[in-house]
């Protein structure tokens, strides 16, 4: 007699397997393809994603809500303009020692913060972020509070051509989103992604199993806070000028990167791809209408909210019962 | 010096502003199966909780291997070898059965219990092993709590009512289950309601009234009605 049978991978998993590693090929030859202001805007949508990638493991998994993520990408901005205009480094690497410094300086921080709960930690984590971007608006050799331009000389380090350049920094974000992507699909299916969900599950009963729920937030606190500095770098190598109010939005680091979360399904792997496409539909479409755009982004968050709590991505996967990047188990019994 | 596992020296319990227990006095030794019965209220779950490190106490009050362990946090209780099956199971929602029994292994002791041995005990569990937790009936779902409390190789389990909200049916496979755990060693605390089936399996009872020690000896020594006065504070 066979037995039931458990698997992880899907239909649908192993059809997105497919169709993600054709679609990679095709976007790393964007360049040769794809007109530069395509090019600019894919890059950008990389970057939103990796972003909304990792809020979403810090809330959606770790339950730590906060809206001071800009903190750590105007550091990560910051430190690309200091380390190579202060330390001499190569972009490239300033921005990876932008990452490691985000790790470091986010200990303290999360010492401090996480004594706070719920709310109260969400608005602790603002704080912070003011506090970063009026400490470094006094920093005059990075241009006070009117900010600083890349030089040329290091610009030009990226690539000798403008053309070059624009091709090295999409596939920078390309192959940020793919690592972040892959950190935090294989951190998930890890034993200690399983004792974070158990955490965002039931915190007693996670702890009565010799979990350690404080130090489990802080290995994920520490490392979105260093990739998000990461992100930071390469945003902002893409813009090539950085001041506090453009490196610490909280609009643009944080409310909106929320809102791609929220609307593609908060707690899934999918849910911020989803959000990240509609975002960017709703962008590009709406753009050119001012505030209406800004009004008619808080509509849909609003309807969505009370219509589909669980997001876009969660109304799909309840609908269809299907799973993209497969976490969970299926068990599949036998017909006879 | 005492052989005893645990000692539990004039414990009080606060839950806020609400006190839970006063002064409470207790040992268990090593392979014992420890009953503890008493009404709503009278203190059974702040004990567990107190004992698992889910309730803060003062270190000496709590004496574990006559270590002070009443200040450690739950999951470093855990890692001493302290298991609790939490009253209302508490599984993980978002995780499978085996996903729910792997996480028990989590503090890496080592002992008899595996997966295999909890799937075992609990059949239903190798077929259920890759569906959502709370997709179980509620006696299935307790199984996986006491599996998974067992994956963790433990020297004292803590069963916080065992059966409470489960149908009789169930409440006997799970007892039937029990000899087969405490035969492998392991010292037992049995919280539960139902007196008979808490007596059925321990070899000494505390009866808890109010937050106080009511009643407590060998199982075979003490009457129905010693019990039931001790159990609602009136004269047999």
């Amino acid at each position: 007699m066979t037995g039931p049978r458990v698997t992880r991978a899907t239909r649908a998993s192993r059809i997105a397997m497919v169709l993600g590693a054709v679609t990679l090929i095709v976007l790393a030859a964007a360049p040769w393809w794809a007109g530069r202001a395509d090019l600019r805007l894919m890059g950008e949508i990389f970057l939103y994603l990796s972003l909304a990638c990792l809020w979403n493991l810090m809330a959606g998994y770790a339950g730590l809500v906060s809206v001071g993520q800009q903190a750590f990408v105007g550091f990560g901005g910051y430190m690309l303009f200091a380390l190579t205009i202060f330390g001499g480094l190569h972009p490239v690497v300033a921005i990876a020692g932008g990452g490691v410094l985000a790790a470091l300086i986010s200990v303290p921080i999360a010492t401090l913060i996480f004594r706070l709960k719920g709310a109260y930690f969400a608005i602790g984590t603002w704080v912070m972020a003011e506090v970063f971007r009026l400490a470094f608006a006094q920093i005059q050799a990075l241009g006070g509070g009117s900010g600083t331009s890349l030089p040329v000389a290091i610009v030009k380090e990226i690539g000798r051509k403008k053309a070059m350049r624009e091709s090295v920094s999409y596939w920078l974000a390309l192959g940020a989103v793919l690592c972040v992507l892959l950190a935090v699909y294989v951190f998930l299916r890890s034993r200690r992604g399983l004792a974070l969900t158990a955490i965002r599950d039931s915190e007693v009963a996670a702890s009565g199993l010799g979990i350690d729920i404080w130090r489990t937030k802080l290995e994920v606190y520490v490392v979105t806070s260093a990739l998000t500095a990461v992100i930071g770098g390469l945003i902002f190598l893409q813009k090539l000028r950085i001041s506090p109010d453009a490196a610490f939005s909280v609009n643009d680091w944080t409310a909106f990167v929320i809102f791609i979360v929220v609307i593609g399904g908060i707690g899934t792997l999918e849910g911020p791809i989803i959000g990240t496409l509609i975002f960017f539909a709703l962008r590009e479409t709406l753009a050119d209408f001012g505030t209406i755009y800004l009004m008619v982004l808080g509509l849909v968050a609003i309807v969505v909210m009370l219509k589909a709590p669980k997001g876009v991505w969660g109304l799909i996967r309840d609908r269809f019962d299907i799973e993209l990047f497969p976490l969970s188990y299926r068990v599949h019994h036998p017909k006879d | 010096m005492s052989d005893e596992l645990l000692s539990i020296r004039e414990l009080d319990a606060h839950y806020g502003d609400f006190q839970a227990l006063y002064g409470l006095d207790m040992s268990v030794n090593p392979g014992e199966v420890i009953a503890i019965i008493g009404a709503n209220g009278a203190g059974k779950s702040p004990l567990m909780r107190s004992i698992s490190g889910l309730l803060a106490n003062r270190a000496e009050q709590i004496v574990y291997r006559g270590a002070p362990i009443g200040g450690l946090r739950a999951d470093q209780v855990a890692h001493l070898g302290i298991a609790l099956v939490p009253e209302g199971r508490q599984l993980f929602p978002s995780l499978t059965v085996e996903e729910n029994l792997v996480l028990g292994a989590k503090v890496g002791r080592t002992g008899p219990w595996s997966l295999d041995k909890v799937y075992d005990l609990f059949p239903i569990l190798r077929e259920r092993r890759g569906q959502a937790s709370t997709s179980l009936s509620g006696g299935q779902q307790q199984m996986v709590a006491i599996g998974r409390a067992l994956m963790a190789n433990p020297e004292l389990v803590l069963f916080d009512e065992i059966s409470l909200g489960l149908a009789p049916v169930v409440i006997k496979t799970i007892y039937d289950a029990l000899p087969g755990i405490v035969g492998a060693g392991l010292t037992a605390m049995i919280v539960e309601q139902d007196i008979s089936k808490a007596l059925s399996v321990a070899s000494r009872v505390y009866c808890l009234q109010e937050g106080r020690v009511s009643l407590q000896g060998r199982t075979d020594a003490i009457t129905r009605e010693e019990i039931t006065a001790a159990y609602f504070g009136v004269d047999a």
